[in-house]
This record gives structure tokens, sequence and C-alpha cells, in this order.
């Protein structure tokens, strides 16, 4: 076949066809995917038409999988760095599995009867936390993570804490009823082909599209109107818009005083140790849970006195200020969040965010009037917690969508929080055309799970008590010992950062190196990559994992990589352990993570096998099966220590969450036969019926269950007898929230209990507000902005997730290097030019790269697409590839750390409350390079071709069933 | 008369290239492949690919554009890749208008490439022919799809739905409703050449805000409004009144 050219333009070339169905996994979107084999080969990669998600369609990246899984940057066999080698010279010699169990085997059960937390896992865009996590906590190391800390956080932790759901995986915007769209902060991804679906049908039928982003590309670009804005201020404006609607009545206020704690009564006597806590009717008896009570109280307006909230006939006020019979003064939320938004004018966030004025008060006026004039009705009776029957569900047709470009600062907390109250008071929380949510959300505010609240948490071979990760609802939830010094390695769930919802990845390896709070002595990374674009300060990370201690050992002892790829990463390794592509192994997108659920109700999907492992590539849930199996973790074994699972397929059919809960990784075809769904005792058949049904389960919802969740009675009672939530009790709108008075209130020495070290006191007290303010991110406070006046940022490509796809070869020829993009009156006022060699610098270091003019940037912006440079020779690519001759990352120029500040050195450059990474808050200036300058700055030793890889090819022609056999091409 | 095309809707390309690598992953393996990549892993790599999407900004920041443009063999009716052909390979089907190359006849001499004024044609240097869109004539026609699969992939895959086949010389499709109606048109007409797949352009939705509309009896602030007055402080009419 090799030169040969086919005259016959229609018909197929011979050979064995076979359709397999699986699951995409070229970003986190997930869409059914239908593989075609020729002669086992893959063909061809199409969207499912049959499946939910994608509905047949398939993105760039998705189209590409032949190219990753023929990638000559795969690796292929288990690796041990070769004695008297340095990390990151990737020398390493071939091993079996065995061996490279059984030396993880010796350590990992060393450290597990003595010290359990000096075991640390952490792990990327893998989309199995459900079960590294359950490895991480039968294991008894509280430090895990994934790599939420460093992506989203804030968009799941401010909404979470504020609605009871978040964008994406656990809610989004009804493009199908919205009438008025607006997307702020959020590029080309987050989601994506759902997401494109959805934008292409909602402008077709006249929807409004409006973007809030300081850069146009992707979605903004067929935004009917684009608002630019600089980076961070995104709280400024959107408190300006709160600020407006109240002051102009376009608030909906039945949605508010029902469904919110709008109308609740807050103590404000100064004096009192329950200042700014709601004032509260005592009950007798309250179970403990994390529930709302319902025995706050509203003013009724008819009588004129305190009443429980939703007192049959009252009405309460929302505004004003009033006096208890004790004598307490109390004012409700409303008020309270009216005055605090009282100095945020239009006129004053358009200083902040380079938004006139007059635009501010019109997105305002159009959000509103929006919603009040355009109501939807939908005909659907449905009965709320209160026991009162609706005739009809109604919607204001006004969706917001949002990702990192809020969430990505540190204060990007209380701006996605602001966000959250923004949606609430315009009525649109899972209403049709608003934000809807997704099973198994909504859930309680904060979500049950909770990590262990000490030390004591973490025992020799013994599970961790608690959860790895959780949501705390007071200071004494905290993961702190008894001086208040975080137990894990990371800092989570620490003073510094109380909610870190999904801990600190960006801080593991600062922390581990320094031995601050303890050294720890393995660290395991599957599929992150931490010596490169997830790493914040790239450069000194590599060299932190390279640095070795006064007796000449390294300061992270033993470092175990599991990655498909040569990243940047394994070069850092001491065992590398080989995992498939998605193409190659069983995976589960189980409701115990972050399931694929719809609108209209819960749906889980699997990933089957459609061609077999190459080499000797090993799934990474076939490793922990593994190692759980050795290291005796109860899970993974018998009453008598005996192994409890064959492997992964067989774990996932036969796992509960205890024994005959009935809850296991997936939802679907459960019961004996399969009868069952969501509940049900382990069906032997289970993968085959997810095979034969498009590898998805979805479950609709009736329809009277399908809006209002969080107050909707029918809704609650299903998803407490399905085992959703334990509790079937209403989950009313955080406006004004008593969980961060908590934190403020122990560090005003209010509190009984958990106290800050005083060193935070000032940081918690500020923060921690129960109402949205807007404050400069922290990098910004502490940078000298005459000298850094431009906001740098990256934004994700639509033809490239993460570091992943410099290996292949189709979408690297869409994206082989990158530049910094930049207004042109930054051109000609630093005398460079379009396509120049320059510099970008922030106060932590300077980057080589090349300016690209644009006039789709808010000119006090530069920013770059994120992980297109890479490292020379990483992913295999050759010494001269555009990706590391041209191609940068911005990390080198981005702190973990913020600089040494009144809250003490060593702080992590993240949000105060959740651990956010700021990526976005670091602040540069650009200048013109040397007249000849020809690659990009820093540059890095070439990284070597490691073992059981294959040579890169010199040129290709694909052709599905000739290919691997007799290659179309020449290897270098 | 059939002539078979593209309907490219700007007002919902978001760029994402999934009709890029659609199409070359469809057609390196069918009868049109391979489709090669010359320094797939090297120094600026390089490959055939019969879709290609540009990136162009219009106008200046604030009032900044910006559009993706999918690009492709446009069909034509006029196609001036034919007559320039030596040895008849480029040819137009009478039957449904495709044009395409019938690649045993191929020289690789490149005259088409200089012809056609929309830079559609990309000769694979390994096969030394010239490879094009065929609009997946291997896919529309084949019986064994499922009939709404026989399309060409980059429209089976757009997820904006933004590429729509439809015949364009048929005034009942849906294509040529779209052109009438959205505005479709052809690149550089002047060319002479009947571009047979079209583009429509960008829609923008407005609204107005009356200055009324801001006022409303029912408006919420209303309700904040106490509805029984504590007695007042102090002496009143009612309480010095001598009648």
């Amino acid at each position: 076949m090799t030169n040969k050219v086919l005259h016959d333009a229609i018909t197929q070339p011979e050979g064995r066809i076979e359709v397999k169905n699986t699951t995409c996994y070229m970003c986190a979107c997930r869409c059914g995917i239908r593989v075609t084999l020729r002669d086992n080969e893959v063909r061809y990669i199409q969207g499912n038409p049959e499946h939910p998600l994608n509905k047949g369609v398939i993105c760039a990246k998705g189209a590409s999988g032949i190219m990753k899984q023929y990638s000559p940057a795969r690796l292929t066999k288990p690796l041990l760095r070769k004695p008297g080698s340095m990390r990151g010279d990737a020398e390493f010699e071939e091993i079996s599995w065995d061996k490279a169990f059984d030396l993880m085997e010796e350590r990992m059960a060393h450290l597990r009867s003595t010290d359990p937390k000096k075991f640390a896992l952490f792990t990327g865009r893998d989309q199995m936390q459900a079960l590294t996590g359950l490895f991480a906590k039968q294991y008894g190391t509280p430090n895990y993570a994934a790599h939420g800390g460093f992506c989203s956080v804030n968009m799941a932790a401010g909404m979470i804490y504020t609605i009871g759901g978040s964008f994406w995986e656990f809610g989004g915007p009804d493009l199908e009823r919205s009438k008025l769209f607006i997307m702020i902060g959020t590029a080309e991804d987050h989601h994506s082909n759902p997401m494109k679906i959805a934008l292409s049908e909602f402008k077709r039928n006249g929807g409004r599209f409006i973007s809030i982003n300081p850069v146009r590309t992707g979605y903004s670009a067929i935004a009917d109107e684009w608002v630019p804005i600089k980076p961070g201020t995104d709280g400024a404006l959107i408190l300006a818009i709160i600020h407006e609607l109240i002051k102009t009545g376009l608030y909906d206020r039945e949605f508010l005083q029902d469904y919110s704690n709008a109308g609740q009564l807050v103590n404000l006597d100064k004096d009192s140790d329950v200042f700014g806590m709601f004032a509260r009717m005592d009950i007798t008896d309250p179970e403990e849970g994390c529930f709302d009570h319902q025995n706050q109280l509203w003013w009724d307006r008819h009588t004129n006195r305190p009443v429980r909230t939703h007192t049959e006939g009252a009405d309460p006020f929302l505004l004003g200020e009033y006096e208890l019979e004790d004598g307490t003064p109390v004012k409700p939320a409303f008020q309270l969040l009216k005055e605090q938004v009282e100095e945020y004018t239009p006129e004053w966030a358009a200083s902040v965010t380079g938004i006139p004025a007059e635009t501010i008060r019109r997105l305002a006026h159009e959000m509103g009037i929006t919603a009040r004039d355009e109501k939807i009705e939908l005909p659907i009776a449905w009965t709320d917690t209160w026991g009162r029957e609706h005739q009809s569900v109604v919607g204001n047709p006004v969706a917001f969508h949002s990702m990192r470009g809020t969430a990505a600062h540190s204060n990007g907390f209380q701006t996605i929080r602001a966000m959250a109250i923004l949606m609430s008071i315009l009525g649109t929380i899972d209403r049709p055309g608003g934000f809807r949510h997704k099973a198994p959300f909504p859930r309680p505010i904060p979500p049950c799970p909770k990590t262990p609240n000490g030390p004591d948490g973490v025992k020799p071979d013994t599970p961790l008590g608690g959860m790895p990760l959780g949501w705390p609802a007071d200071p004494n939830d905290l993961f702190v010992d008894e001086k208040g010094e975080p137990v894990r390695i990371d800092k989570g769930f620490s003073w510094e950062f109380p909610l870190s919802a999904h801990g600190l990845m960006h801080n593991a390896i600062t922390n581990a190196w320094r031995g601050d709070p303890y050294p720890i002595d393995t660290l395991m990374i599957f599929m992150a990559n931490m010596a490169w674009n997830s790493a914040m300060n790239t450069s000194e990370v590599r060299n932190m994992l390279n640095d070795k201690d006064e007796n000449g050992e390294y300061k992270i002892p033993f470092l175990i990589v599991a990655d498909a790829f040569q990243s940047e990463m394994v070069a850092y390794a001491d065992l590398v352990l080989p995992d498939t592509t998605y193409l190659e192994r069983h995976d589960v997108m189980s409701m115990l993570d972050r399931p694929i659920s719809e609108f209209d109700g819960p749906v889980d999907s699997v990933r089957i096998p459609v061609v077999p492992p190459k080499g000797d590539c090993k799934p990474f849930q076939e490793v922990l099966i593994e190692m759980g199996s050795r290291l005796k973790l109860p899970a993974f074994t018998t009453a008598d220590g005996a192994r409890k699972y064959r492997d992964y397929p067989e774990f996932i059919t036969n796992f509960e969450t205890e024994p005959g809960s009935g809850i296991g990784f997936l939802a679907g075809w459960r019961g004996k036969g399969g009868e069952k769904f969501m509940k049900g005792e382990p069906n032997p058949n289970q993968w085959e019926m997810y095979e034969k049904n498009n590898c998805v389960y979805q479950y609709h919802l009736p329809k009277s269950y399908q809006y209002m969740r969080n107050w909707n009675q029918g809704y609650l009672t299903w998803a407490q007898d399905h085992r959703l939530t334990r509790y079937d009790e209403p989950i009313n709108i955080h406006i004004y929230s008593e969980v961060l008075q908590k934190f403020r209130l122990a560090a005003e020495g209010k509190r009984p209990g958990k106290q800050p070290p005083e060193h935070l006191r000032k940081r918690i007290i500020e923060h921690f507000n129960p109402l949205p303010f807007y404050s400069e991110p922290l990098e910004s406070q502490l940078t000298d902005k005459h000298k850094y006046p431009l906001n740098a940022i990256t934004q994700r490509p639509m033809a490239m997730y993460h570091s992943w796809d410099s290996q292949n070869a189709w979408l690297r020829q869409i994206h082989a290097h990158n530049y910094l993009h930049v207004h042109p009156s930054l051109g000609e006022k630093h005398g460079f030019g379009d396509g120049d060699w320059i510099y970008v610098e922030s106060m932590h270091g300077k980057v080589r790269c090349m300016a690209r003019f644009s006039e789709a940037v808010e000119p006090g912006t530069v920013w770059t697409w994120n992980a297109i440079g890479k490292a020379k020779g990483a992913w295999n690519l050759g010494e001269k590839a555009n990706e590391s001759e041209k191609g940068f990352l911005l990390n080198h120029l981005i702190s973990e750390e913020l600089p040494t500040n009144e809250c003490g050195e060593h702080i992590s450059n993240s949000d105060p409350i959740t651990g956010q990474a700021g990526w976005y808050d670091v602040r540069v200036r650009v200048y013109k390079a040397e007249d000849d300058a020809d690659h990009t700055l820093p540059q890095f030793d070439m990284m070597n071709t490691l073992p059981g890889m294959e040579k890169r090819r010199k040129w290709q022609g694909f052709f599905a069933g000739m290919f691997t056999q007799k290659k179309n091409g020449g290897a270098k | 008369m059939t002539q078979l095309a593209l309907i490219i809707d700007l007002n919902v390309c978001v760029g994402c290239s999934a009709c890029v690598t659609s199409c070359k992953e469809w057609n390196t393996s069918g009868p049109a492949g391979f489709m090669s990549d010359d320094n797939p892993y090297d120094k600026d790599p390089t490959g055939t690919f019969f879709n290609r999407v540009q990136t162009y900004e219009v106008g200046t920041f604030p009032n900044t554009e910006t559009v993706h443009f999918p690009k492709s063999c446009l069909h034509c009716e006029e196609p001036p890749c034919v007559p320039v052909c030596p040895t008849g390979a480029s040819y137009k089907r009478e039957e449904d208008g495709i044009v395409l190359v019938d690649y045993d006849k191929c020289i690789g001499c490149k005259y088409c490439t200089w012809a056609c004024p929309y830079g559609a044609r990309e000769i694979d240097e390994h096969q030394k022919v010239m490879k094009k869109c065929t609009l997946c004539v291997d896919r529309i026609y084949d019986e064994s799809l499922p009939e709404a699969e026989r399309k060409p992939a980059c429209v089976m895959s757009c997820p904006t739905n933004a590429r729509l086949f439809g015949d364009v010389s048929d005034p009942d499709s849906h294509v040529s409703q779209l052109i009438r109606e959205e505005g479709g048109y052809q690149l550089m007409p002047e060319w002479g050449t009947k571009p047979s797949n079209h583009y429509l352009p960008r829609r923008k939705t407005r609204v107005k805000i009356h200055e009324d509309e801001l006022v409303r009896v029912d408006n919420p602030l209303t309700k904040e409004q106490k509805e029984h007055h504590a007695p007042i402080e102090g002496i009143t009419l009612d309480d010095s009144s001598f009648i």
C-alpha cells in the first residue's frame, strides 16, 4: 500500500470491520464514541448518535484519538531509574510488573504500618477520583487530592456553598429555554461539545448571548456582544450589577423569600457571641446532621412581628431593621446584602473593571427585565417541601455560565458566590431557562462528607478516619492539630485554606520538599504533569524534585509516576508505571465521582476496551486493585486477608460502599438481573448491559421532579429513596453565609472550639465575609503595579487538552507553538512589532517568546494558549520541535507561593478560602528581546527517549489496517 | 441537475476544528487516503488536510469581531481546476456536481493548484497526486450506513451544526432556503467560478430597553413598606383638636 493510490473514489478498501462503543477521553467531556476498526486498527472515531451527552458530534480532539493511540510518545514498559543517574535525566531500565509491584509493596506496606501520611497520592484530570480517593482512604493517608485545587475549586465551592450545586458536571445553563445567556470567564472549554451544541441551538432560537471576557476567542467569537473586562475584576462587575438590580427593584422577591435565606433575620448585637448568626427559635432535640433545621426567623409584614420561617400565611420583609423582644437588633439578610453592595456602584465598578458604567447598568437592566418580563411557565404540577402545591413551574430565562476565568483568582470564591447570588436574585435556580442541577446535585449546603478533624484520624494500618476530601461546615471540621497546624501535606482544610474542598495539589511538591509541615517518603503522581504545565513556578519545582539533603538523599525520597506518555514529569520518576490509553481499558464515570448526568436525571457511563493494551501497559485502575490487595486494604480483601477482586471490572461489579448497601460505582442495571438502578445488589452482567446500551445509563426523572429540586418534595424524597442524599430537607439558598460567619467569629475569638493561629486571624476576618465582597487579588496587592502593569492569563484552545496533545500528529499541526497575544498599543509603546521576540516578565521570572498583535484582547491584558510549549524532547518530540523552540509556558512567571507578607512566609498563591490556585493573578511587563533572538527562554536539557518507546516517524501516511504492521512512513 | 454542497454558518462556528480532524481521520483510511504528515513529531509539522479553519480579527478594540472561517473545496459550478488539467484527472461529476480527482490520471503537475483561487487543493508529497475534499463521496451514497450518517464526516462531527449539507440547485432544499433567507454568500464571485459552497454571515440579536420598563407598579421594593405603622411620638392634630 505504501505508495499505491486508489482510483475508485467510492468503494471502501477491504478489511475486517468491527464497530465498538466506548467513551472518549481526549478531554474531560466524556462524549460517547463509536469506534470503527479495520483489521484491528482504529479506522474511525465518531460521536455516538445515540449518546445523550454529545448526540453524535465530536470535537477536533476526539476525532484525533487515532493519533493518540499510535503515538510514538507512548510508554510501554515499567521503568526504574538507573542507579546513579539523576532525576530529570530520564535514564531508566525496563523492569517487570512483578518487580514494580514488589518494590511498591515493600515501601508502601512499611509506611502504612509506621506513618501512613508519608505516602501521598496526587492525581491529575483522571476521572476516577472515586477509586483513587477510596484507595487513599483505605490506605489511611490524608495526603490525597486530584487536580481540582489548581483547576476550578472556586467554581465548585463558591456555588455549592451558595446554591448546593455548581456548573459543568453538577449543573449548567438551560439554554434550550433561555432567552439571555451571559458567559463570563469561559474560553473554549468546560465543557466542550455539550456547550457547543447548546450554544448553537440557543443562537438559532433567537437567544441573546453576551460574553464577558478579557479576550474574544472561541465561544466569545459568536457572542452578540463582547464585554472586555480586566482579569480578576469579575467580582466588581457582578457586585455592581447586584447593586443596580436591588436599587431598581429588578429582583425576584417571591423566589428569594421562599427559597433563600434573604428574609431571615441576622443577629446584629455586636457584643454577642452569635453576632452575624441567624436569630433562631429554640427547638427541642435538634437532630444532628448536615441539613437546615429551618428554625430561623422572618419579620412578618402582616403581623409586624417575628415568626418562624415559612410559617403559613406569613410574608417576610426582605429589607428594614427590627428588634426582637429581648432587645436584639436584627436585619433580614437581604437588607445586609443591600448595604454590602451600596458602595459597589456602576461608576465604581467601571474604574475597576474597565467596563463603562452605562454598559454595566444596561447589562443589569437586560438581565432584570428579561427575567421579569419573559417568564416561562411550564404546565408541570409539583409540590414544595412545605406542602404547597404548585400548578406550574415558572422560569426566568436568564442563564449564566462561568469557569476558570472567574475561578482561578485568589478572590474567586467571593466572586463566584456573588455570581451565584446574582443568579438567585434573578430567580433562576433550577428553573427553566436558568441554572439547572444535574444529579446527584443539589446537595446540602455544605454537602455532608467531612475529613477527619484532627491528627487522630491518621493511624498506622488503619483506613483514614474520614473522607480524604470534604466540605467543612464550621471551624471544628478543620483537619488541624491542637495547635491549629495542618495535618495534610498540602495544608488543605487548615486555617490557611479552610474550605479547600479539592485540596492544593499545586503546593504538595514544594511543601514536601521543604518538609513543611513535615517530610514525606513516597509521592505517587498519576497523570499529572507536575514538572511542567500543572506546576506553578515550574523551573523551581523541577529543581525541588531533584534536590537532595545533606546526606545525599532526595528530599522527596521516592517518586512514582503513572502515565501513558513520556511527559516532562516522567523524567523525574524513580518508578514509571505505563498506563493505557482510553481505548484500551475499562473505566467508569461514576455517580460517586463526577458523573455525566443531564438536567432531567442521573446518567453514568463506562469505557470498554476496543483494542488490547500496547506492550506492557496496564490500566492504573488495575495497579490500584493489585496494590490494594497486596497491602491488604479492607475494601480490597476478604476478612481473612485474601484478595477479593480478580481485576478492575470485577471490582466495579461487586464493590459496595458498605456491605449490602446496594450502592456501587455504577448506577445502572443493578440488582441480580439488572432490574434496579441507583441502588441494588451487584449484577454480574452489569458490564454487558452497559455495553449493549451504548456504554451509558440514563434515567429520566418524572417531569414534576425535574425542577426546583432544592425544594421539590417529590424529588427530595426520590433522591433519598435512591440514596442520592441522606435527608429530604429543603436546600435553601445561602444569600448570607452562616458557614463563613462561623469562621469569622472564631477568628474574632468569639467562638468556642478551634481557633486560628494569630497570624491568620486578620486574613480570616477579612475574607470570610458572610456576604460577597470585592478585593484585589492577593498577588496583585503584593506587586509593584507601576513596574508590572499588565495582567497575564492563559486560555485553553479547543483543539488541545492540557499538555496531552503535542504528541498527537494531527492536533499539533493546529497548535505547534504559541504566541503572547498583545494589543498593538503595547508594541507601539515598547518598540516591538507583530511577530517580534519579546520578554514577558513578572516579579518571579521572565520568559522569552513571540508577540502576536491582537485587537481582540483588553489592552491591559496579555495572554497565551496554555500548555502548548513543551520541554525539549518530552512527548517524544524532536530537538527542534516548534513546541520547545517557539512554544513557551507562562507558568515560569507564576509562583506557587506569595511573597512574604503579614500572614507569613510560604503562603500559597491561592484563594484564602478554598486554596484555589491563583493562576490568573500574575502581573507582568513586556519589552523587546535581543535582535538575534530565535527561540524561547527558558530552555531545558533534551529529555531522553525512554526504553520501550517507538522511534519518531519522519513522515507517516496513516491507513487503518496497514499502519502498525506495515508502516506507511519512515522512522527517524 | 443536482449540485451537492456545504453551507457554513459563520454565525455559530466557534472555530473548534472538529471538521479539520474528523475529515482527516475519515479520509486518510478511505479511497482518498492516505493523507500524509511530514515531520509529524519534529520541526514544522505539515500534512494533507482537505479542510482548514482560519481565524481573522475584524475591527479595532473594543469593536472587534473574531471570525472563524472553515475552508475547503467549494465544488464550483465552473471549476477552474478542471479545464487546466492536462490529463483529465480533475473532473466534475455530472450526477451531483462534486469535483474529484482521478488519482490514476493525476501526474501531480499542480496546474490545478495555481488555477484554484481558493487554495483548496493539497498535493500529497508522498503519493505525488493532488488531493482535495470529495464531499465524502464514499459516505454519502453508502447504503450500508444508516441514512442519517450518509453525510460528509465534517458535517457529522460539527458540534455547532455550523456545516449543513444538501443540494443547492434544488430551490426547496433546506440549504437553498438558508442561502435565500439568511444572506448566504459565495466566496469571490467575481472570479466567475460560481462556488457551490456558501457561507452564512454573522447575525446579531439585540434588545432595546425602554425607560419605562424600569418602572413597575409591582416593583418589589414597594412591598418593603410597612403595612401597620407604630404610633408616632408627640402630639398630632388628632390629640389636640378642639372639635
